[in-house]
């Protein structure tokens, strides 16, 4: 092309304690969708936020329209017309969405907020998402997680953007919210805007990116059309071998029932029933909000549930609060890891005993050597890239924060192991190693159940998948019934029948 | 963690430089006076700092510490006790006390801030009522405490030095200590990570209680007094000495061994302003001073390990 790139990179480097990216050079036309992915810790996250102006680079330069760039904040880069959706939710909770969507630009008469203007604001640009069921006067910490994503994507769609970065703005969505971010991202393309995509899910980077760039280890290892290369070459080059993801397996031989829920409710949940046997991996599938989570939280006693009843290896058993289920050998990896799961600021070692200290210690003291060799041997499994086990975890990338919150919920060995979203944000390869580890798990004959937003990945893993539409149980399917669509429509039939509803109504 | 020089390095500061101001500084002196004070703050700091390190705070320890006081004394003066069935009820006071504002705080989920004030009035108004709002006189009857042993120390700093080394151990390297730092790191985390924090956090506050009653003992014990308005303002001492060693407000961060330091440094520079004749009001002024820079210190030092 012609014309200057909208951003030019050059030589751009950043280490922390070491390196993290080295001469990294790159242009990014105008109206341009770029894929940026690669392993877990390839620098992905760091290169975004050395461009939206969130840390600054150790040496090289930036030139954006031809003029030199260097953000001296979020704020300076977006001034500049450079947004970022970050991988971690940075919405404060105690605000309204409205307050959050404007944060920084709240409209006001004579120094008080127009209420009315702000939640008319709120209301359209939650509408460019199809996010017309929020209320926009509602505090951010009640919408579920997936939710918070999407208010945060339409945080960084609105206001005046040049470039728009979006960290793995995906890793929660299902295939409708997707489908809404997608036609928006086309939308601003058209309207000459460049936009950054960061995914580890390949098949949505082959749909909507033109370009290409794969990091590894902190150098760049690709930057090609999309079109010119195909899935596995991009595999090959973020994790340097072939990852084979495979759906057609025989269903699992399972044994006798493990968990067995009956009528549930509470929150949005109402009258779940369900049975999870030794040996077999139950997905849970559905949309954002339908109440999988919720659904979660309740068997795990995190939230209190209004009725139901449960049995644990065939026997009636009460759960009434995390202590309680852990001790009974049922454990949930949360959703949220930032404020559910992670111990921030402490070392990676301390997170990923947590949950089972008498592993590590004796008569209640801590055997530090037992705890580094626990560390060691999980850092080594699943493949958790960090400078040692002493290293906090805050500054591990996403992917490797999750890596380790799984890792804590595999060293507790629990019977009974409730999965929300467990391959979140990770790369293909330790996405092939978690779906190993939990084939194994099954085999060991414990039993799974698993929520996930990316339906491919429930067809690999279970046995069973039951989708939950509206907070209810629909529909349950054995393996080799199912087909994506069969999936999806069950996941938006109870949605249909209340719009039938409500369309009844207003006609009587 | 490793241990941070810059602690010891601001106390040896400061003991240089008050030592070349004041010719009477560096003397054996001094260092007993400084030793035979700091026993009460540096007992109650210790306990400060589990409280810090699970994101609470506990206002009422000076008034407890009035309160176990003055029960022990009334009853040893005006009920006739024995001195360990007196000094055991000053402790069950101290401890009573604890529990009840962490109970209450975990109970109702209110912020500690808020039941530790409405505490700190309850133990100083019964304070009052016990000591008949008069100070009560022992003599020397648990003056054993504050006798000096060897080289004028007392078995009061030497209980003080072993309670902190204990504790120091005991939060790095035991289950119940690393329990408290993730409880301060983030509760909800910790909670479905299956440990109850609930528990814990009442032990941190009845530990706290307990160490406020010894301190009361201390004092008594030095002063031969128990005076009901013993320890006015003394949880903020406490707390400045805890933070000036570091321990986060936030929760989750505090070492036992830098609150030992930072009750140093409060001492010294108490002792050394003294000697050098400066007037209570610049006394208070410098204090404060020092706690600010040691706090943009603290902050400083942490932002540039993140980079
Ligand atoms: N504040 C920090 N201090 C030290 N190291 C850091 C810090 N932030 C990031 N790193 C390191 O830099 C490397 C790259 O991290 P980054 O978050 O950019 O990875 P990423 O490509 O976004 O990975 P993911 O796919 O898991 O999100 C990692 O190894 C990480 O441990
Ligand atoms: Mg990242």
């Amino acid at each position: 092309m012609a014309r200057a790139p909208l951003l030019r990179i050059g030589k751009l480097c950043k280490s922390f304690a070491a390196p993290v990216l080295t001469d990294i050079d790159l242009a990014f036309d105008t109206g341009e969708i770029v894929a940026l992915t690669g392993e877990n810790g390839a620098g992905k996250s760091t290169l975004s936020k050395l461009i939206a102006g969130l840390i600054s680079p150790d040496s090289g330069e930036m030139l954006l329209g031809g003029e030199r760039f260097s953000p001296r904040s979020r704020v300076d880069a977006e001034r500049s017309g450079v947004r970022m959706v970050l991988q971690e939710l940075s919405l404060v909770g105690t605000l309204s969405v409205a307050e959050n969507l404007q944060l920084g630009a709240i409209p006001h008469r004579f120094g008080f907020i127009d209420r009315d203007a702000m939640n008319a604001r709120a209301r359209a640009q939650l509408a460019l998402l199809g996010l017309d069921s929020i209320d926009p006067e509602l505090p951010v910490s009640e919408l579920g997680i997936g939710q918070q994503q999407l208010v945060e994507i339409a945080r960084g769609l609105s206001g005046d953007v040049k470039l728009l970065i979006l960290d793995e703005p995906t890793a929660m969505l299902t295939a409708r919210e997707v489908e809404e971010l997608f036609r928006q991202l086309a939308l601003l393309r058209g309207r000459g805007v460049t936009i950054v995509y960061i995914s580890h899910r390949l098949d949505e980077l082959q749909r909507i990116a033109d370009r290409v760039v794969v990091l590894r280890d902190g150098r760049l290892a690709c930057d090609r059309a999309m079109a010119e290369v195909s899935h596995d070459e991009i595999v090959r080059m973020m994790v340097g071998h072939d990852v084979h993801e495979d759906e057609d397996r025989p269903r699992r031989a399972s044994g006798r029932e493990l968990l067995r829920v009956a009528n549930f409710s509470g929150g949005l949940v109402r009258d779940a029933s369900l049975a999870v046997h030794a040996g077999e991996i139950l997905g849970l599938a559905g949309l954002v909000g339908s109440g999988r989570t919720e659904l979660l939280r309740l068997i795990f006693g995190a939230d209190q549930k209004s009725t139901g009843d449960l049995w644990l290896g065939g026997r009636p058993a009460r759960i009434r609060n995390p202590t309680d289920a852990v001790a009974q050998g049922v454990g949930l990896l949360t959703e949220d890891r930032k404020s559910q799961g992670l111990l921030l600021g402490q070392a990676l070692a301390m997170n990923l005993t947590i949950a089972h200290l008498s592993t590590v210690s004796r008569k209640g003291w801590i055997d530090g050597g037992g705890e580094e060799r626990t560390a060691q041997q999980w850092k080594q499994r699943l493949r958790i890239r960090s400078k040692d086990s002493a290293q906090h975890v805050d500054e591990l990338s996403g992917g490797n924060q999750q890596k380790v919150l799984f890792a804590r919920w595999l060293h507790r060995d629990c019977q009974v192991l409730l999965l929300d979203e467990p391959t979140r944000g990770v790369d293909i390869g330790a996405r092939a190693d978690i779906y190993a580890e939990l084939d194994a798990l099954a085999k060991a004959g414990k039993a799974l159940l698993v929520v996930s937003s990316d339906l491919r990945e429930l067809m690999t893993l279970c046995d069973r998948i039951a989708v939950m539409s509206a907070g209810t149980l629909v529909q349950t399917f054995e393996r080799g019934e199912w087909t994506e669509q069969a999936l999806l429509a069950a996941a938006f039939s109870a949605y249909a029948q209340t719009m039938n509803m409500a369309t009844d109504k207003a006609a009587s | 963690m490793k241990q941070a020089l810059g602690l010891p390095l601001a106390l040896l500061a400061l003991v240089v430089g008050f030592g070349l101001t004041s010719e009477y500084f560096l003397t054996r002196d001094t260092f007993i006076a400084i030793a035979n004070d700091i026993p009460a703050l540096t007992v109650m700091a210790v306990g400060m700092t589990f409280v810090l390190i699970i994101a609470g705070i506990d206002l009422s320890i000076g008034s407890v510490l009035a309160l176990s006081a003055g029960l022990t004394a009334v009853a040893m003066q005006s009920w006739g006790w024995n001195l360990p069935g007196a000094a055991t009820l000053g402790l069950a006071c101290g401890l009573f006390c604890g529990t009840l504002t962490g109970a209450v705080t975990v109970a109702w989920r209110l912020p500690s801030f808020i039941v530790s004030l409405g505490m700190l009035e309850i133990a100083r108004g019964s304070a009052y009522l016990v000591t008949d709002s008069r100070t009560q006189y022992i003599g020397g009857a648990i003056g054993g405490l504050s006798t000096p042993l060897w080289f004028g120390i007392s078995p009061a700093f030497l209980l003080a030095l072993a309670i902190v080394v204990a504790s120091h151990i005991v939060l790095r390297k035991s289950v119940f200590g690393r329990y408290l730092v993730g409880i301060g790191t983030n509760e909800e985390a910790m909670r479905l990570a299956g440990i109850d924090p609930r528990p814990w956090k009442v032990i941190v506050f009845a530990l706290m209680g307990s160490l406020a009653a010894l301190g009361g003992l201390m004092q008594l014990s030095r002063l031969e007094a128990a005076d009901p308005n013993a320890g006015v303002g003394m949880e903020l001492q406490v707390i400045a000495a805890v933070v000036i060693g570091g321990t986060s407000l936030m929760g989750g961060r505090g070492s036992v061994l830098n609150t030992f330091f930072g009750v140093l440094i409060v001492a010294v520079l108490e002792a050394g302003l003294a000697q050098i004749g400066a007037s209570d009001p610049a006394k208070r002024v410098i204090t404060g001073c020092v706690i600010i820079v040691a706090v943009l210190l603290d902050v400083y030092r942490n932002r540039r390990k993140r980079g």
